[in-house]
């Protein structure tokens, strides 16, 4: 059972030290030289042009989301479709089913849109 | 095919409660839409969803229905929650009526569709006969509480609780969610039914694996309920929160969370309940001992109470110890009266409050001599609080504790005892501090009839299930014996 995983216990600890004695071999035998280009951080080779910490606009977040629940939507849609030529020999259940999915989804869209969410100013 | 092989009458019938209360919040969503600030009616349809969908959760009263094959279970357990939700919800609504405009705040739709979408996450909670379902409804409900916490969006204290509370519930959440999937792995099923089937039958892949993912979902549940060691995030959290959110924060959801741990553990892990015996003695001493003695400090009466609550879940976790039939109808009768007494008690602290004022123990040094009546039921309820006789209070600790003494928890009991003891001096701190003490400035109440009326009802009601506790002892004894 649990001794099954044994062998992969050493190759983590295998990998683990490797890339640890590694780490220690570069800093303790590796020449040091400080100057202006190596102290500052790998870009490709070109100069920096400013900070990494930039401010994003709340305004993606948002977008995000909104995204984010319309993807899941594609998500469920997409297997609704496939079969529904055959559920629909019992009876109206599997479009009324989608239908509310989607009025709660369009509504929330719609709260979304009145509330202003989406003007970019 | 079939399609009644996924999806019956049945189970639409018996989710209704559910319907009604996304209809209502949809229905205040709209009215927050199409005409703004229309306070009145938004209360009005949020207090009628609770209602009518109480009145279709009380019809199953009496039966048990197994829906959505194996989801979702129906019977007076579920229901007995059902209707405790429901009650705080609408007590909680009438508490808020004017609130948060008094605390500069803003009375949206957003608010009561908020707390009918919590209510609806709660009712999943209990209902639910699966781990996936469970997780669902906790998730529902915490998402809504988030909210609910920072709703008043100018004041720093409560944007930082609301912070709080959303970066560590999203951690505990995380807590349970791996502890659920160590249970399915173990297992290789998240319905109750079957997961206790396959440990008594011993089909499970490894001990240690299952153990671990029992320990889990306890540290997921024990955040929820704000068990001793993870309850650091209460006292900031109820703090911060409009006091009316705070009312229903430390009631529906604590209730909700011990519903649905109990559920867990009398249906899915019964066989293994020696095992975990030993960790729930622990987690139930630490939590009475460390929420008592925390809120002996306090200065501030919601501080105050949001450690009494940590304490009083100590005391919970002794029915959980139990776990008999005495035992889980106990825990079902002190949360009802638990939550009676802080919804009342919230309630008064609530519209006593103004701006910076009406929180601190000393703002309340001579109320009584110009409220008599508002007092009396402070009083009341602290009373009820600390388990003095006639109150319910009382009742729901000696039914709590006698079942424990009965399966031999003698020392336990000793030191519970004790803690009621040491938390007679917090709560009648205030009653002193109310009668008599004089001030000067004394604090003026915001009442309007309705919350006169509901603040009336759960007085009357501490009384009466404290002299005449047999019919509601009859109902949750019948509620517990269907998992036990």
């Amino acid at each position: 059972m649990i001794s099954d995983y044994i062998p992969i216990l050493v190759v983590f600890i295998l990998a683990a030290g490797f890339a640890f004695a590694i780490l220690a071999l570069s800093h303790i035998l590796g020449p040091r030289v400080k100057n202006s280009v190596k102290l500052s951080p790998y870009e490709s080779g070109v100069d920096l042009v400013g900070k990494t910490r930039v401010r994003i606009s709340i305004r993606y977040f948002l977008i995000a989301l909104l995204f984010i629940i319309f993807d899941i939507e594609i998500v469920f849609l997409f297997p609704w479709a496939v079969v529904f030529k055959d559920f629909l020999s019992f009876g109206w259940t599997i479009f009324i089913e989608m239908a509310v999915f989607l009025f709660i989804l369009g509504f929330g869209f719609l709260y979304v849109w009145k509330k202003g969410a989406l003007e970019w100013e | 095919m079939d399609l009644s092989l996924y999806f019956t009458r049945q189970d639409l019938w018996g989710i209704l409660p559910e319907i009604v209360l996304l209809v209502g919040a949809l229905i205040i969503l709209s009215i927050e839409l199409f005409a703004r600030s229309q306070r009145a009616a938004m209360l009005g349809v949020g207090i009628l969803s609770l209602v009518i969908a109480g009145g279709f959760a009380s019809k199953n009263f009496g039966s048990s229905f197994i829906l959505f094959q194996g989801m979702v279970t129906l019977n007076d357990y579920s229901t007995f929650f059902d209707l405790l939700y429901m009650t705080a919800g609408i007590v909680t609504m009438v508490i808020s009526y004017n609130y948060l405009e008094r605390k500069g705040g803003e009375t949206r739709g957003e608010y009561f569709a908020l707390i009918l979408f919590a209510t609806m996450g709660m009712m999943l909670m209990t209902r639910g006969n699966d781990l996936v379902i469970i997780f669902l409804g906790m998730e529902l409900l915490s998402l809504s509480l988030y909210v609910l916490v920072g709703f008043l969006r100018h004041d720093v204290f409560s944007n930082e609780s609301a912070i709080k509370y959303l970066l560590l519930g999203a951690f505990a959440t995380g807590f349970f969610l791996f502890g659920a999937v160590l249970v399915y792995g173990t297992t290789g099923t998240t319905n109750f039914q079957h997961i206790a089937s396959a440990i008594t039958n011993n089909e499970i892949l490894s001990d240690t694996l299952l153990s671990l993912g029992i320990g889990l979902l306890l540290v997921g549940f024990a955040f929820k309920v704000a068990l001793v060691p993870f309850h650091m995030w209460s006292p900031d959290v109820y703090q911060g929160a409009p006091t009316s959110v705070t009312a229903f924060l430390c009631t529906a959801p604590k209730a909700a969370g011990f519903g649905a741990l109990l559920k867990v553990f009398l249906v899915a892990f019964p066989a293994l309940h020696a095992d975990w015996q030993d960790l729930l003695w622990a987690l139930a001493l630490l939590t009475m001992i460390v929420g008592n003695i925390s809120a002996l400090v306090q200065t501030n009466v919601k501080r105050m109470l949001a450690f009494s609550s940590v304490t009083h879940a100590g005391y919970l976790c002794i029915g959980i110890l139990v776990l008999n039939e005495m035992g889980v109808s106990a825990i079902l009768f002190y949360l009802l009266v638990y939550s009676v007494m802080n919804l009342g008690a919230f309630g008064i602290i609530s519209l006593l409050e103004k701006e910076e004022k009406g929180v601190n123990f000393k703002d309340y040094e001579g109320l009584a001599s110009k409220h008599p009546w508002l007092s009396a039921s402070l009083a009341l309820f602290m009373l009820s609080l600390a388990g003095f006789p006639p109150t319910a209070g009382f009742v729901a600790k000696y039914t709590l504790f006698s079942s424990a003494i009965s399966e031999g928890y003698i020392w336990l009991i000793i030191i519970a005892i004790l803690n009621t003891l040491v938390s007679v001096y917090y709560y009648v701190r205030l009653i002193v501090n109310m009668y008599m003490r004089t001030s000067e400035e004394t604090l003026v109440p915001f009442l309007h009839p309705l919350l006169s009326v509901v603040i009336f009802i759960l007085a009357i009601s501490i009384m009466f299930f404290g002299v005449l506790p047999g019919w509601l002892i009859d109902t949750v004894t019948q509620a517990a014996r269907i998992y036990t």
